[in-house]
């Protein structure tokens, strides 16, 4: 068990300072390539470096990659490769503008290698009620999961810190669940997310120094859904990550199909004249998560920032009661 | 906000409730008679279920969406 604990800490340790010594660099280097985009909440409209997917993936990699030197198994195998094609996939879209189903499809064949390697199991776990098999049911459930997780992370990526802040939460109430549900080793590949998450969220918090562009938030994303794969908390890692499914939600619910941010021609925000985010009136724009949370009035960015987290929070916190309800049976 | 939370909260329990329905209804079904497609036909037809859960599910979550957040969608 200590040699665990110390392989807790030196993996979170590279995962995090991984990220956190390698994005000013990153920073720099897109600086000087002129790879910036407009910050358009951001008086004056700051030009923000993008994409800091790399440094997602090097703080991945590294530590992902120590733990398999201890641990050579085939389900850190499954998270190293779903996790970098997921990048790959990203990182075109941070380069070229791609049709509206180009990341589902390619983020679909991102997870073959979960079923490649055998890394799943076809037993559905849901709280109380027990487990169900569904071996072929699963499979499509894998296709399915990682372009689900990967888009969901990548459309709440609206806002300075939100998608790495969310992700830092979310990935540790996966952590904790994982524990609860006695599934150690996973729980110990889980780690380097929520620590990657959190150095990142230094740098990306508002007012943002770096945003992390489609091959981080899909590298975030993804990696999510292959630990919920691999770790059998396929449940528990939905409900941590409901704010941003009720976000997806609510916007293909008002757009009725699916498309990019980009080619939505009415933007649900706007600003006041202290440039403060305000709900749009314009009835033609989408229903979103931060469209309902200004519906209450206008608000500082940072301010909606923290609403999410908020809700965030209340999310995790009801996916470690759903883990502690995986042990009640009925 | 509190609208938020009690739309979460909504789909935590409708996720348990699909649980419900899923392990202790569907699963149990059974398909015989039918010689070697059995299996597909079982497995197919819990599929056919399944997929009607999930659009059921979204048709009652796009049913309280609109209840929950009438007023902000309206303005």
């Amino acid at each position: 068990m200590l040699d665990k604990i110390i392989l807790a800490i030196l993996v979170s340790a590279i995962a995090f300072f991984s990220v956190y010594i390698t994005t000013p660099f990153l920073i720099k280097g897109l600086e000087k390539r002129n790879l910036t985009v407009k910050d358009y909440n951001r008086v004056g409209g700051a030009m923000v470096p993008r994409p800091g997917g790399p440094s997602i993936l090097v703080g991945i990699l590294a530590s992902e990659f120590t733990l398999y030197a201890f641990f050579p198994t085939a389900e850190i195998l499954a998270i190293l490769i779903t996790t970098s094609l997921a990048f790959v996939v990203g990182l075109i879209d941070d380069r070229k503008v791609l049709g509206g189903w180009f990341k589902p499809v390619a983020l679909a064949i991102s997870a073959i290698p979960i079923i490649l390697l055998g890394t799943y199991d076809p037993h559905l776990s849901f709280p109380i009620f027990g487990t169900v098999k569904i071996p072929e049911l699963y499979i499509a459930l894998v296709i399915f999961m990682i372009p689900v997780t990967g888009n969901t992370i990548n459309s709440i990526d609206v806002l300075n810190g939100v998608a790495s802040g969310f992700m830092t939460i979310a990935s540790f109430a996966l952590t904790i669940s994982l524990f609860i549900v006695h599934n150690y080793d996973i729980a110990l590949a889980s780690l380097p997310l929520g620590f990657v998450s959190l150095a990142f969220y230094k740098y990306h918090k508002f007012p943002s120094r770096i945003f992390p562009g489609d091959s981080g938030a899909l590298t975030l994303g993804a990696m999510y859904g292959v630990l919920a794969i691999v770790g059998h908390v396929e449940i528990i890692a939905a409900v941590a990550l409901l704010p941003a499914v009720i976000n997806s939600f609510l916007f293909l619910s008002s757009v009725k199909r699916i498309i990019e941010h980009r080619q939505i021609k009415s933007n649900p925000v706007t600003h006041t004249d202290d440039f403060k985010l305000m709900a749009t009136i314009d009835k033609d724009a989408p229903v979103t998560l931060v469209r309902l949370i200004l519906a209450g009035g206008p608000k500082t960015e940072k301010q909606v920032g923290f609403e999410i987290f908020k809700l965030a929070i209340f999310s995790a916190m009801l996916a470690i009661v759903t883990a502690f309800m995986m042990d009640v049976k009925i | 906000m509190k609208e938020i939370f009690l739309f979460v909260l909504v789909m935590w329990l409708l996720i348990i409730v699909g649980g419900f329905f899923l392990i202790s209804i569907i699963a149990h079904l059974s398909i015989s008679g039918h010689g070697k497609f059995d299996s597909i036909l079982d497995s197919g037809i819990k599929a056919l279920i399944a997929m009607m859960l999930v659009v059921a599910w979204i048709f009652i979550l796009a049913k309280i969406k609109n209840r929950l957040f009438y007023k902000q969608i309206k303005n």
